[in-house]
């Protein structure tokens, strides 16, 4: 289990962006987090990898564990050694590098059994065995977050967590992307699916979240949030008539359940 | 005919020195963003350190480079962990500034050891030659031009082949995705110092190896690498290479025939000459022959 507790965090000493945050994910399965652009996502992600250091950004409360262990502040080396490896947002292949080359770097923590780890990518996206010799800055953008995701496989994570990973993409391409995650999902491998499309990220998930200006403002298992007016209006984008897009606070007759985990 | 090919094999000499120093100010700036000033002062260091173990300590001369070469790898590693790192994040400018002073930290005391009188290196070459035809050609320049060719080609199967060569790669083009697929981009750090270290202690012993030797002044060798990296392009490998051959060759052939052409300018003519290339190259490649334009400029 990876799991997150009251989590807070400051970008730059004083712009507090996460105001206590508190999810689960659970071994082997999919769990969402979905939220507006600047909903903290990303600073989620981030504080998890370690990554918040080089954005001078700080923890600066709560606690984050994976299968018991704190890994709170640890550094990002050896979060990817305990499993977790993340996908950033907006792909980041080094364009320059082939598509081989990009996998391993990713490879770079896992002792020894590269080739099993590349066969399994290959197998999971057999595009890129076909051009992994070509540079991965010639690819598509599809294809792209596909190397992104095998890059980070290649670590052999128990715990993949995915920035928006349908950003950007044509809706076929996303209904690949979407498979990918299932697959990858069903070979053992636990999903954070961090997303603003609402639809495909609770379509294969468990359990979601929504966040809001560095809040879980709900968390139900995601037919629920599938089925749930309110949700289907902000995040699913069938709402009626247009308007201006309210905030999830301003609901009036939702009557908003706040769960916290901690 | 001779002559020309003779001041090519004293430009190959000079383009290896000035490879060797040039590679090491391009690995610290890609995986880092910063020129280290301090690396003239490395050179120096690790070149009196050869000296001293090879005259004053009568050491095997090999075993001497071997020792001087890992000295400055420590020299590099330290100046990195301790006064550089510590500053990641601040402005480029005042890590530059701080380069400058690392630089007059480590070349006084070095300054104060070597003294004023020229010292020799110790090395095996001394006045020995090859005559090939008509052209005279010096050990020391064979000796050069090799480990260069040496160098260069390890170090061109490290970043393309090894696992850590391809994490430094990886380091700097995009250092957050590196950290995100657990690269220690400090140990990478590190590496660069230490390589970059280890490069310049083979230029500073080979710079001392001719007949002018080991003095004070023989770190403007280094100070005559910057113009190479600067034509080649600050974050370039292979443009460090080119750079170096460049700066070299026309500093040679210069010396070769100013004095026979453009006599009026005077006897030192050939030392401006890397200056010379790099102003007419920046004013046409303002990044250099091989660099990314968005590199931004210390
Ligand atoms: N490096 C940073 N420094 C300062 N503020 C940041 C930084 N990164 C993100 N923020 C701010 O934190 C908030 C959350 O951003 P982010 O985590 O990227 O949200 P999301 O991924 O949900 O779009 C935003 O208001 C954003 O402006
Ligand atoms: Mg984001």
């Amino acid at each position: 289990m990876l799991e997150v507790a009251n989590l807070e965090v400051v970008y730059h000493d004083v712009i507090l962006v996460l105001r206590g945050i508190s999810f689960q994910l659970p071994e082997g399965k999919i769990v969402a987090l979905l939220g507006a652009n600047g909903a903290g996502k990303t600073t989620v992600l981030r504080a998890i990898t370690g990554l918040l250091d080089i954005q001078n950004g700080d923890i600066t409360k709560g606690e984050i564990s994976v299968d018991g262990k704190t890994i709170t502040k640890a550094r990002p080396s050896e979060i990817v050694s305990r499993g977790v490896t993340q996908v950033l947002e907006g792909r980041r292949v080094f364009g320059e590098f082939t598509v081989e080359e990009n996998l391993r770097v990713g490879a770079h923590t896992s002792k020894g059994d590269t080739e099993a780890h590349a066969m399994r990518v290959y197998d999971l996206f057999p595009l890129l065995k076909e051009r992994r010799k070509s540079l991965a800055g010639y690819l598509s953008g599809g294809e792209q977050q596909m190397l992104a995701i095998g890059r980070a496989m290649m670590s052999d994570p128990k715990y993949l967590l995915l920035d928006e990973p349908s950003l950007g993409l044509a809706p076929l391409l996303v209904q690949q992307i979407r498979d990918i995650i299932v697959e990858i999902n069903e070979q053992g491998t636990g999903v954070l699916l961090v997303e603003q499309n609402a639809n495909m990220a609770l379509s294969i998930s468990e359990h979601g979240y929504i966040m809001e200006t560095g809040k879980i403002v709900m968390d139900k298992p995601s037919a629920e949030l599938m089925r749930d007016e309110d949700v289907q209006e902000f995040y699913l984008g069938l709402h009626a008539g247009g308007g201006e897009r309210k905030s999830f606070r301003d609901v009036k007759h939702y009557k908003r359940r706040k769960r916290w985990l901690s | 005919m001779t002559t020309f090919l003779q001041a090519t094999v004293a430009g190959l000499s000079l383009a290896s020195i000035y490879m060797l120093l040039a590679l090491g100010f391009v690995i610290i700036y890609k995986s880092m963003q910063v020129l280290s000033f301090a690396h003239p002062a490395i050179m120096l260091f690790a070149a009196y350190m050869v000296s001293w173990m090879a005259i004053d300590k009568q050491l095997n001369f090999w075993l001497a480079l071997a020792l001087g070469v890992v000295a400055a790898g420590v020299m590099g590693w330290l100046a990195e962990r301790v006064a550089v790192r510590p500053m990641i994040g601040k402005p480029l400018f005042a890590i530059a500034i701080l380069t400058i002073g690392l630089d007059i930290a480590i070349r006084t005391p070095v300054n104060n050891l070597i003294g004023v009188n020229i010292r020799s290196v110790g090395d095996p070459w001394g006045f020995g030659t090859l005559q090939l035809g008509d052209v005279v050609i010096q050990h020391r320049s064979i000796a050069m031009v090799v480990t260069a060719f040496i160098v260069g080609s390890l170090l061109f199967a490290f970043f393309r082949f090894s696992r850590v060569g391809l994490a430094m790669r990886a380091t700097a083009i995009d250092q957050e995705v590196a950290l995100a697929q657990g690269i220690s981009v400090g140990r990478i750090f590190s590496l660069a110092w230490i390589m970059a270290g280890g490069m310049a202690a083979l230029a500073g012993t080979f710079a001392s190896s001719d007949l002018s030797g080991l003095t004070q002044s023989t770190y403007i060798v280094a100070l005559k690498a910057l113009p190479a990296i600067v034509v080649g392009g600050l974050d370039s490998i292979g443009g460090a290479v080119v750079g170096a051959l460049i700066i070299g060759l026309a500093e040679a052939y210069t010396a070769t025939y100013q004095s026979q052409y453009l006599g009026f300018l005077g006897g030192n003519f050939s030392q401006v000459v890397p200056y010379l290339v790099l102003l007419i190259v920046l004013l046409i490649k303002p990044y250099g022959l091989f660099g990314t334009e968005e590199v931004e400029r210390v």
